[in-house]
């Protein structure tokens, strides 16, 4: 047993409006520079629908994550090194920026400098990248709320898993919001596929990040992640990625999107991994033992022993406390109501998800409130609106039992608060039925429906005492080469945006203000 | 031996070795970030699949046929065997196979530049000016070739020694003028030598990052959060002062002036 701390994060998908607040906080401090205005490190998808980009899920296309040869070994899907460096001058499973879209802005000018004439001026979107006129075709959420359903949601690569025909008849039509940010795989292939070595976990949190000085363009992280959310700038020529807003997390703060959240349904906390166990977990042969092959490897935080081997590998007490309190422990592995997004790819991922009961009033919610009994309520579990099995198709590699099981005990949870609240009855039988007790059910009231910003976010500060070099490290981070956010707009030189050789922001915050002492 | 003769075959080299010696370990130090092939694939890939694939490749081998006539004397090639004319019927057939492949890549590369906005906007001055050398030596270099099917040059009797001549620290700018070079080998010899000045501060740098480690590494890296020095890296960061001390201390920090 080997004991690494890992960053996770829950989302609950009941609560999930689709309202975009955490994608548009996120590009504002990420990803509003030139070269990265397509990328959206935390995008919310309509599902069903193609996703961002266009059909990522469709890794006989895109070839990224892991599979097991023949011989039952994890292998990259899109190759082996060999390959890759076969393929240094052009990846065969690189998307190109129209599989993304061609991020635009408009020429407002024309609003205002237009001449006198017949017709209104108007503002033409004009591309960001070369200035010219586009055509609009496609762009960020294109297909939200369904949009061009009938062309665009029947090509969702997750459908074609489904038995039943599809589901696109107007009184039968369904839908969700999946917002997504990068997974910070405990096994990640963006890491494994990238020739530089300039991608890596970080071994205090498991946060993956690129190395920015150290990436050279090859680009197969890009294409190795099956989440597609590593991105390339293509101004720069470097991969971009999301970095779990470390700045924040170290501070003990929760990331941008999580913080902005209106809906409040993200949890963030911190889980112990037996990194000794991680190839084992990712190269079971069933793909659906892969959710309790990760569960395997996620350690429980008050076990005595788990405890030990924690502090002896180096995890301070008060990371090891904040793991026994951690959301996202409860909610993947003592609840078991969160589900991994595509565990399939054998990626490990760490942003799991609570499946929605679906949002539009159905019958299963009918029985909740009237009391039905519960054979009543699991069989109408089963004609949700949105189907298991799609839900499972994404969420637990086409099992529906992990689904049903998250579904089950989310209802047993509404009907006993319901019967305990309205009706002042305690029934320890709803959570017996569904393999709890009620305390544990209680618990998991308080954490997905009250959910106390304390009990959502449980996240350790970072050991600043394990840096010598703090001090001159404040403000440092964040990507501020490149007109970036963080670059104070004296030192941006708009005419400029190519990337400086000499800029080091080393030289403005050490020099600058006599070493920011007397 | 004329002055301009020993400027263009015993100083040039030596002043495009130092400036590719010197520029490369200057930029490697200063400038790992812009350090990278700058892929534009993500932009455009169609005519890249085959541009880029047709131009490395092609360069590759011409790189190889290089080597074999230009570093390895006559008398080696002879001592395993390999008459003349066997040679240069080689020579000449795999030359111009090289030198047809990088045409046609550099051509389909520069096509794409041009017709494509989108990759014309990633387009830097040094890009232009690497694509402006790189092309004049690619057409000097399958010029000499073709003008030369006969072998009138013996190349392998004058450039080659030459060239080893200046890696020797001996050279010999006569092998060069001294009559049987024709002229557009002078040029050729004279165009690479720029490219090699030029070379530290274009991204033809990304040569020097083959990913040799990738093979042998661990699939799944991790680093720390405390910082570790490594190869490649700026100076390292200066240690943290107390807030009391006034003016300079003479730590590492670097001078802002550099």
């Amino acid at each position: 047993m080997r004991v690494r701390a890992q960053m996770g994060m829950v989302m609950n998908l009941d609560k999930c409006i689709g309202c975009h607040t955490c994608s548009v906080t996120c590009k504002n401090v990420w990803t509003n520079r030139r070269g990265m205005e397509y990328a959206w490190f935390n995008n919310v998808e309509t599902k069903p629908g193609r996703g961002f980009p266009r059909d990522y899920e469709d890794q006989e296309k895109w070839h990224g994550g892991w599979k097991l040869d023949r011989k039952g070994r994890l292998k990259l899907r899109a190759g082996g090194r060999l390959h890759k460096l076969a393929n240094i001058f052009w990846n065969p499973d690189l998307p190109t920026i129209d599989d993304y879209y061609e991020p635009w802005t408009y020429d407002y000018e024309n609003l205002i400098s237009a001449p006198p004439g017949e017709r209104q001026p108007v503002a033409r979107p004009k591309s960001q990248v070369t200035g010219e006129n586009l055509d609009l075709q496609w762009g960020p959420n294109w297909e939200d709320d369904l949009a061009g359903s009938q062309e665009h949601a029947a090509k969702d690569p997750n459908r074609r898993e489904l038995e039943d025909e599809v589901k696109l008849e107007f009184e039968q039509t369904f839908m969700m919001y999946l917002p997504r940010i990068c997974e910070h795989c405990i096994n990640p292939s963006c890491v494994a596929s990238c020739p530089s070595g300039a991608m890596y976990k970080r071994e205090e949190d498991g946060i993956v990040l690129v190395d920015q000085e150290a990436c050279r363009s090859w680009r197969f992280c890009v294409s190795g992640c099956p989440y597609k959310k590593v991105y390339f700038n293509w101004d720069t020529g470097k991969a971009e990625k999301c970095n779990f807003c470390y700045p924040r997390i170290e501070a003990g703060l929760p990331t941008v999107c999580s913080e902005t959240c209106v809906g409040r349904l993200r949890h963030v906390g911190v889980v112990l991994v037996d990194t000794d166990r991680v190839e084992e977990a990712a190269s079971v042969p069933d793909e659906h033992d892969l959710i309790e092959s990760q569960l395997d490897i996620l350690l429980d935080p008050d076990d005595p022993e788990v405890r030990e081997q924690a502090r002896r590998d180096g995890i301070p007490d008060d990371w090891i406390e904040a793991a026994s309190r951690s959301p996202v422990y409860a909610m993947c592995k003592r609840w078991r109501i969160a589900l991994p997004l595509h565990p399939e790819y054998r990626t490990l991922p760490m942003v799991w998800y609570v499946p929605p009961l679906s949002p539009v009033e159905s019958l299963g919610e009918s029985l909740v409130r009237d009391g039905g009994d519960s054979d009543d309520v699991f069989a109408a579990i089963e004609e949700m609106r949105i189907p298991v099995e799609y839900l499972a198709s994404f969420l637990s590699a086409g099992d529906p039992e992990p689904v049903r099981r998250s579904l089950r005990r989310l209802v047993a949870m509404r009907r006993y608060m319901r019967a305990k609240n309205v009706h002042g009855e305690v029934d320890p039988g709803i959570a017996h039925e569904v393999g709890m007790d009620p305390v544990q059910l209680e618990a998991m009231f308080r954490m997905v429906a009250i959910g106390d910003y304390d009990e959502r976010y449980v996240i350790p500060k970072r050991h600043g005492e394990a840096s010598p070099a703090a001090f001159a490290e404040q403000g440092s981070c964040g990507i501020d080469f490149v007109n970036g956010a963080a670059v104070p707009p004296e030192m941006v030189d708009p005419g400029d945006t190519g990337p400086d050789p000499d800029f080091d922001i080393r030289d403005h915050l050490v020099h600058k203000g006599g070493n920011g002492g007397a | 031996m004329s002055q301009g003769s020993v400027l263009l075959y015993a100083v040039l080299p030596y002043v495009a070795i130092a400036v590719f010696a010197v520029g490369t370990v200057w930029r490697y130090r200063r400038d790992q970030y812009g350090w990278g092939a700058r892929s534009t694939q993500f932009l455009e890939s169609r005519v890249l699949r085959y541009g880029s694939t047709i131009f490395h490749l092609g360069v590759l081998a011409a790189i190889g046929g290089h080597v074999l006539g230009i570093l390895i004397p006559r008398s080696w090639t002879a001592a395993v065997g390999l008459p003349d004319g066997a040679y240069h019927v080689i020579a000449v057939i795999g030359g111009l196979a090289a030198g047809g492949a990088v045409v046609a890549g550099f051509l389909i590369l520069v096509y794409r530049r041009l017709r494509f906005p989108r990759v014309r906007v990633t387009t830097t001055r040094m890009d232009e000016a690497t694509f402006a050398m790189l092309g004049f030596g690619i057409l000097t270099g399958i010029l000499a070739t073709t003008t030369n099917l006969g072998d009138a040059v013996h190349y392998r009797e004058t450039v080659g020694p030459y060239f080893r001549q200046v890696l020797v620290l001996d050279p010999k700018p006569e092998l060069m003028t001294g009559g049987g070079v024709d002229l557009i080998f002078q040029i050729h010899v004279v165009a690479v030598w720029f490219l090699y000045a030029l070379w530290p501060f274009s991204r033809l740098v990304h040569v020097w990052s083959i990913p040799v480690d990738f093979l042998r590494r661990s699939p799944i890296l991790y680093r720390s959060r405390a910082p570790r020095p490594r190869a490649g890296r700026r100076a390292p960061l200066p240690e943290p002062r107390a807030p009391t001390e006034g003016g300079p201390t003479g730590g590492p920090a670097r001078s802002s002036a550099d």
